[in-house]
């Protein structure tokens, strides 16, 4: 039995792909900037912030860390409507990735944060710096870098499961699968190509994410 | 070679200070006056109360009785301004340095002066490149901590802290971590801000730097200042039995 | 209109929890028993097997679950093998685990100082009994907690399941939303259902990383 696999009409369909990976990607970048912002607001909560604040941040993480995304996401673009609140897809998706990477951020920010070296925190007070300041200027940046290489895999986490994203007819990648299998029956080509794409793009995010860190984002090298 | 001037209110006034963490009592009741200009040198063995003391002076450490003054400001914990306020009067250096890993040696110096006294950047960068200047490492100026020996680390600490113009400086046994032939660079350094008049409050085991360069020395023991005089007689004649025995098992 | 009560909704999401559990569970220790080959492939001193292996690990960590899913439902058609949502899910899960949690043992090994390495090698064991003395028993004290931990992720993954048709929870919250027409309502009893599975495992891998953590 010969198995024959059609990859040329599901490439001649490449302009749907490729609106498929500018979805993908804008997503990713948008969500990547707020989740971490989010992130690192949480974090601060958790570690310097008012007490009251923290079991309400703590709750949220826990919520969103032990339940599946597209839970998350069918909620936000299902669920909400029937409260009034009704978002498009593309929104949804944004919001369910912020709010996803948010709680995950939180929790490796945290971790980059307890790392801090007293005698950091203990100079930074002899020279009468507020602890505002000293978050931002002593405690974060390096906490940052140290924390790097996980935030990076988290994005790259939260830019797969952006596939699922599809599903409510946000026009990623996956949909953008969905689309040309539904019209050329190549389901399995499709998604190989799909996959395939993916796969540059992980590899490609994570280099360009790694260099980025280095470059920018620390106010000083490290090796 | 005393710069003290005897009739200016104490610079540092303490009074009864006692401090425990949980059931152990560290400071056991310290009575303690610094005049401007004085440097005093603070020996004793280890565990006898020494850096804590130093670290209650600016806040680090908390202490339960007594009282402290600097400036003539008593200390308040609840009032975070007034503390910050302190602390643009009293300068540390630790013994482990402590310069910020990300910063720029020129940014470490002018980090605080930036935000705190929310002077301009020129302002900073040219008092920095003084600072730097005065400390012997001019050409450092963009080097980050890692790339420099441990001595030139400790003296960017110390020009770091001499940005926030202090009145008062606390070395808390900062040759201690520095190798042997690295100490000397920083001790020059410390000598001169002593010879221009600044209040100095060393914690140290350099004990011919301690006699050479403080117009007073005070041994601690088990949480009290145990004896207490010029370097001279200190170290050629000490009363108690306990500095007679500390200072014998230096040698 | 027919009215749906709370209990309604509840209970038969329950039955369909079941299937959520049973598939995690099958693609936990099925993803476990073929993590274990891997990992004993990649601790050889064969370089192809390593990077064989490394590429199985690229592939899976650097693309959907859902592509995986996608793939091995259409894929296993095209070979002609009966498919259904079960089989693609069970077979798909299983190797997406395999992948990740190879990787987490093989940090746990690698983990392990050289020193011991050499310690057995002196003492003149072969190379699979130095993996079963010295290495595994120590790196499996290790590993203890993030395979735990995994199994939540492997919980969560079973929720895409429901896009290639099969039942588990989150596929019948939709059909059940279909029915009620109360998203919100059967949405967040979903999400509350999958936390009450996850918490408590999530918990517990917390709980052991501190035990092992003092133990060291």
């Amino acid at each position: 039995m010969a198995i024959e696999l059609d990859f040329a009409a599901v490439l001649t369909e490449w302009p749907l792909l490729v609106k498929g990976v500018a979805w993908t990607l804008g997503l990713t970048a948008v969500s990547a900037v707020l989740g971490v912002l989010l992130g690192i607001g949480c974090a601060w909560v958790r570690t310097q912030g008012a007490s009251w604040c923290r079991p309400g941040v703590a709750a949220y993480v826990e919520l969103i860390r032990n339940t599946p995304f597209i839970v998350q996401l069918f909620f936000l673009f299902f669920g909400l409507p029937a409260m009034g609140v009704r978002l498009s897809p593309e929104w949804s998706s944004v919001l369910a990735m912020v709010i996803n990477l948010g709680a995950y951020s939180a929790e490796i920010v945290r971790a980059g944060i307890q790392s801090t070296p007293s005698g950091q925190i203990e100079a930074a007070m002899s020279l009468a710096l507020t602890r505002m300041q000293t978050f931002i200027w002593v405690i974060l940046p390096p906490a940052l870098q140290r924390v790097w290489p996980a935030l990076v895999s988290q994005i790259i986490i939260v830019m797969l499961g952006s596939a699922v994203c599809g599903q409510i007819s946000t026009e990623e990648l996956s949909y953008a699968a969905n689309l040309i299998q539904s019209r050329n029956f190549r389901a399995f080509e499709a998604f190989i190509v799909a996959t395939a794409i993916y796969l540059t793009l992980s590899i490609a995010t994570r280099a360009s994410l790694d260099w980025l860190g280095q470059r920018f984002l620390f106010g000083g090298r490290r090796g | 070679m005393s710069n003290a001037n005897l009739f200016a209110p104490a610079a540092v006034a303490i009074s009864g200070l006692r401090k425990s963490f949980g059931i152990n009592e560290v400071l056991k009741g310290i009575d303690l006056n610094v005049q401007p200009g004085e440097v005093i040198a603070i020996i004793g063995k280890s565990g006898s109360g020494k850096s804590t003391l130093l670290r209650c002076i600016n806040g680090l450490e908390t202490f339960q009785h007594g009282r402290l003054t600097v400036q003539g400001h008593a200390l308040d914990y609840s009032d975070p301004s007034a503390m910050r306020a302190l602390r643009q009067q009293v300068g540390m250096i630790f013994q482990s340095f402590n310069l910020f890993p990300h910063l720029t040696v020129g940014k470490n110096i002018q980090l605080a002066p930036g935000l705190v006294k929310q002077l301009s950047v020129t302002e900073t960068e040219t008092k920095a490149r003084q600072l730097l200047a005065r400390v012997g490492l001019a050409e450092k100026y963009d080097a980050f901590p890692d790339q420099l020996s441990g001595g030139q680390q400790q003296r960017v600490a110390i020009a770091r802290a001499l940005a926030m113009s202090p009145g008062i400086l606390l070395c808390d046994e900062i040759t201690s971590a520095l190798d042997p032939e690295l100490v000397g660079e920083v001790l020059a350094v410390v000598e001169s801000l002593a010879k221009e008049g600044m209040t100095l409050l060393m914690v140290t085991h350099e004990m011919n730097f301690a006699r050479k360069v403080s117009n007073r020395v005070i041994f601690m023991h088990q949480g009290l200042v145990h004896e207490q005089g010029t370097p001279d007689v200190l170290f050629t004649n000490p009363q108690t039995p306990e500095l007679q025995q500390f200072l014998s098992s230096l040698h | 209109m027919v009215e749906f009560s709370l209990w309604d909704i509840v209970s038969n999401l329950l039955l369909a929890a079941r299937w959520t559990i049973v598939l995690s569970l099958i693609a936990f220790v099925g993803g476990g028993f073929v993590g274990v080959a891997l990992l004993i492939a990649r601790t050889t001193h064969s370089r192809s097997l390593q990077y064989a292996v490394a590429l199985y690990v690229q592939v899976f960590q650097g693309t959907p679950l859902l592509m995986q899913l996608f793939l091995a439902y259409f894929g296993m058609a095209i070979l002609g093998v009966e498919t259904s949502a079960w089989t693609a899910a069970a077979v798909s899960l299983t190797l997406y685990s395999s992948a990740f949690l190879t990787e987490i043992w093989h940090g746990c090994v690698k983990s392990i100082g050289k020193g011991q390495w050499e310690a057995a090698q002196s003492l003149a064991l072969n190379f699979g009994e130095q993996l079963r003395y010295i290495i595994f028993p120590q790196a499996a004290r290790i590993a203890v907690a993030p395979t735990v931990g995994f199994l939540v992720q492997v919980v969560k993954g079973t929720a895409l399941a429901s896009v290639i048709g099969f039942v588990e929870l989150t596929k019948a919250g939709t059909m059940i939303t279909n029915a009620t027409f109360k998203p919100f309502v059967v949405y967040s009893c979903v999400a509350v259902m999958y936390f009450l599975i996850c918490y408590p495992i999530s918990l517990y891998a917390r709980s052991l990383e501190g035990k092992f953590h003092v133990q060291r």
